[in-house]
């Protein structure tokens, strides 16, 4: 029987020990005089039931599932002969991986009669594993089920252990997010840490230069490679200042028109059109700028006599930008329709126009907002990837000439991770640096942002 | 219809005053005709046959009545018979709404304030508007009060601006709570505060006609009787149109009172007569409290 044949059984054996135990209730409070006697409705005590006989079961099985196979390793190196036990770990491992093979039905080529033994024992091992697993697991519900089922009395508080249990899960949940974070960060935090051990923390913050090749044999030719990251933070910095550029007053002039001008049926074809835009993948909008922008802005800064190279770091924040509008927009139509009606209707009422009510009024009512939006936003920009791979080119130049080719730090991240790369060169360790450094910001952005948006809902209820 | 002139209702309504009782048993009442005194002599705002539309529903039922200089007329009627829309009408705000339509004739001093060459910016300026809920601006006291007189352009130097200001929280009560704090927000003012400082800021770009919708209902009564002392004081210079729910309230501040039912105006009187001896059924079946 195999773990999900089980799953379903389990679930199917929750739901009678559900209906017995909500039966059991009932025929409890029937002697005493009617559900109003009971604690809780019927439905908790089948809950209560069902929660008795599901959640052990499924504990069982996860424990089974987390240990079965060291165990039935360890079994299996038992049953090897003594000469193949002294391996050495990676020898035995490539041992267990033939075991492997020949147990899940390639032995081709193996001869070897112990290691063909070691197959058929894995096999069987396999096979009575699942077997136990599906007795100990549905006789655990059951026992379980049927001990919570014999607690059930018209007293007992069925309600709140089912909430208290549903509140447990809940919270694990919540914690399986927070968990998830912080391993992600520490994992970052710790090859970044190996990483400032051969390159000086200031050197890689304050340093102007960037050539991550560094010499992976000590006999290679090729020097020390230099690992400033300046180059990228100015590149990020560029990148993201001309989409913010692009996307701030395009998307806020949009939002002012769609909350303020637009009448309802324009704002209804409308703002389906921008959330379209918010959905199309950024790889493509990543080839529209290589393809398209890049080449449109060289042809004509050729005509202007300008030298504008192929992969522009304006062609990338042009389309970044267009990329941001609608995130800009949505959220500022948002805070500018969370103004309250009565402001604007005490400035029309005293006689202003409407442009000077949303320019006086509405647009100072709603600006944290606006301000929160557009930090968002920035964070978004400068973590944005496929956009500036793609058009933003790879030369870590240190420029602010929007013409020439730049590289930020999510594309050098991407190409130091790309392709088979051993984990432990700085070369590699350095895309956890940088990662940090970009992790820091935007988090940084991100918690002043949602601050300065959650003091202005306050403002207004 | 919507031609009467104002001359012909004046007429009209002398005939109504002579032909009806003056106490004691009401006359049978033609279905849809406003009893009482709706018109009066050389009326500062005169409306006749309105009709207000949401889209396709009526919301206000061919209303005429006047407004006269200096006088305090509040309107009264069960919740959704149409008195804010119909104050809403009085300068235009009804435009903001999508959908809602005026029809009928609206006059201030003569001048239609419905004709389509007509501008609304210095029309609200003319009649200004208090809302329900104290609505201060996220700005400074100063700054609430002096929005008005600077979109307008009405002074042109900071000492006259600084005067207006300092006139305008005079008359409406506030100047000695808020004077040394002018630079704080609005916002930070308590309930009763804040809506006298929608009140200063009203009446600091000098309107003719103020229309106060409810305008103590989210008020606790202390700050509640300030604002009715404040009405009664700023109609020696502003014509004032109140709505209101309390009809004791009603009865303090105006010394006419309008009755509207279901989007109809069913009795105007003098505010006495329409508390002592109302004259039509609905009027009296309201304030004896048989609904509302
Ligand atoms: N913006 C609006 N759109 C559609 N109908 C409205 C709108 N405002 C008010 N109404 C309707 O018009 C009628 C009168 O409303 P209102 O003037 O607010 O009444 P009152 O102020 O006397 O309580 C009500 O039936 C109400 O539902
Ligand atoms: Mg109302």
């Amino acid at each position: 029987m195999d773990t999900s044949t089980l799953l379903a059984i389990t679930a199917a054996l929750a739901a009678l020990a559900y209906v017995i135990g909500r039966g059991r209730s009932l025929s409890q409070a029937a002697d005493i005089g009617g559900i109003r006697k009971l604690n809780s409705l019927p439905f908790y005590y089948g809950m209560l039931t069902a929660l008795w006989c599901g959640l052990p079961a499924l504990l069982l099985l996860v424990l089974w599932l987390i240990f079965d196979e060291a165990i039935i390793q360890a079994l299996l190196i038992e049953s090897l002969p003594a000469d193949m036990r002294d391996l050495g770990g990676s020898e035995l491992g490539l041992l267990l991986n033939s075991v492997q093979n020949i147990a899940n039905g390639n032995s081709a080529g193996i001869t070897n009669p112990d290691l063909l033994a070691a197959g058929q024992l894995l096999v069987s091992l396999r096979e009575n594993s699942q077997r136990a697993l599906a007795v100990v697991v549905l006789s655990g519900g059951l026992l379980f089920g049927v001990f919570g089922w014999a607690r059930i009395r018209p007293q007992q508080k069925a309600r709140f252990q089912v909430e208290a249990v549903f509140k447990i899960v809940l919270l694990l949940c919540s914690c399986i997010a927070i968990v998830t974070t912080l391993g992600i960060v520490l994992s970052v935090l710790f090859e970044s840490l190996r990483f400032f051990q051969t390159v000086p923390f200031f050197d890689f913050v304050f340093g102007l230069d960037w050539s991550p090749q560094m010499a992976i044999r000590s006999d290679q030719v090729g020097g020390s490679g230099a690992f400033g990251a300046v180059p990228l933070f100015a590149g990020t910095l560029l990148i993201s200042a001309i989409a913010m550029l692009v996307a701030v007053p395009t998307g806020l002039m949009a939002a002012i028109y769609l909350s303020e001008y637009a009448g309802s049926r324009i704002r209804s074809a409308v703002k389906p059109m921008l959330e379209v835009l918010a959905g199309i993948p950024t790889v493509v909008y990543g080839f529209f700028a290589a393809l398209t922008v890049a080449p449109m802005i060289r042809d004509n800064g050729a005509v202007l006599g300008l030298d504008v190279s192929s992969e522009s770091a304006l062609a990338a924040g042009l389309v970044m930008g267009v990329m941001i509008i609608p995130f800009v927009s949505s959220l500022s139509d948002d805070v500018i329709t969370a103004v309250p009606q009565s402001l604007r209707d005490g400035s029309f009422g005293l006689g202003a126009t409407q442009s000077e009510t949303i320019r006086q009024v509405v647009i100072p009512a709603a600006l944290p907002g606006i301000v929160g939006g557009v930090l968002l936003a920035v964070s978004r920009a400068i973590g944005e990837t496929m956009i500036v791979v793609m058009a933003a080119g790879l030369a870590a130049n240190l420029t602010a000439n929007p013409l020439e080719s730049v590289t930020t730090v999510t594309v050098q991240i991407v190409t130091l991770l790309v392709g088979d790369q051993e984990f432990d060169s700085p070369k590699t360790l350095s895309a956890f640096a940088l990662g940090l450094m970009l992790f820091v910001v935007t988090l940084a952005l991100n918690y002043i942002a949602l601050h300065v948006v959650r003091k202005y809902r306050e403002q207004y209820e | 219809m919507m031609e009467a002139t104002v001359e012909s209702t004046i007429e009209q309504s002398a005939d109504s005053l002579v032909s009806r009782p003056a106490t004691g048993e009401r006359a049978p009442v033609a279905e849809g005709e406003t009893v009482g005194s709706p018109f009066v002599d050389s009326p500062k705002m005169a409306m006749r046959n309105v009709d207000v539309f949401y889209n396709d529903k009526q919301a206000i039922f061919d209303v005429s009545m006047d407004i006269g200089s200096n006088e305090v007329v509040s309107m009264i009627g069960p919740s959704g018979c149409g008195k804010s829309t119909f104050l809403r009408a009085l300068n235009r705000m009804n435009d903001t709404i999508e959908g809602a339509r005026v029809e009928g004739s609206l006059r201030l001093e003569g001048q239609d304030i419905y004709d389509p060459k007509l501008d609304v910016v210095p029309l609200r300026a003319r009649v200004g508007m208090v809302f329900q809920k104290p609505n201060p601006f996220p700005k400074s006291i100063y700054d609430n009060v002096a929005y008005g007189p600077r979109i307008h352009g009405l002074v042109d130097r900071r000492a006259d601006l600084d005067d207006v200001v300092e006139d305008s929280l005079q008359r409406a009560g506030l100047w000695n709570e808020v004077k040394d704090r002018l630079n704080q927000p609005g916002t930070g003012l308590s309930g009763g505060q804040q809506q006298r400082l929608c009140i200063a800021r009203t009446i600091a770009v000098s309107p003719e006609v103020i229309l106060m919708d409810e305008p103590c209902s989210a008020l606790d009564p202390i700050a509640t009787a300030k604002i009715e002392e404040l009405i009664a004081e700023l109609s020696e210079n502003f014509t004032i149109a109140i709505v209101t729910h309390s009809m004791q309230q009603a009865a303090r501040v105006s010394s006419r009172t309008a009755y509207f039912h279901l989007g109809k105006l069913i009795e105007v009187n003098d505010t006495e007569r329409v508390f002592t001896n109302p004259e039509h059924e609905l009027t009296e079946a309201y304030i004896t409290g048989r609904f509302g």
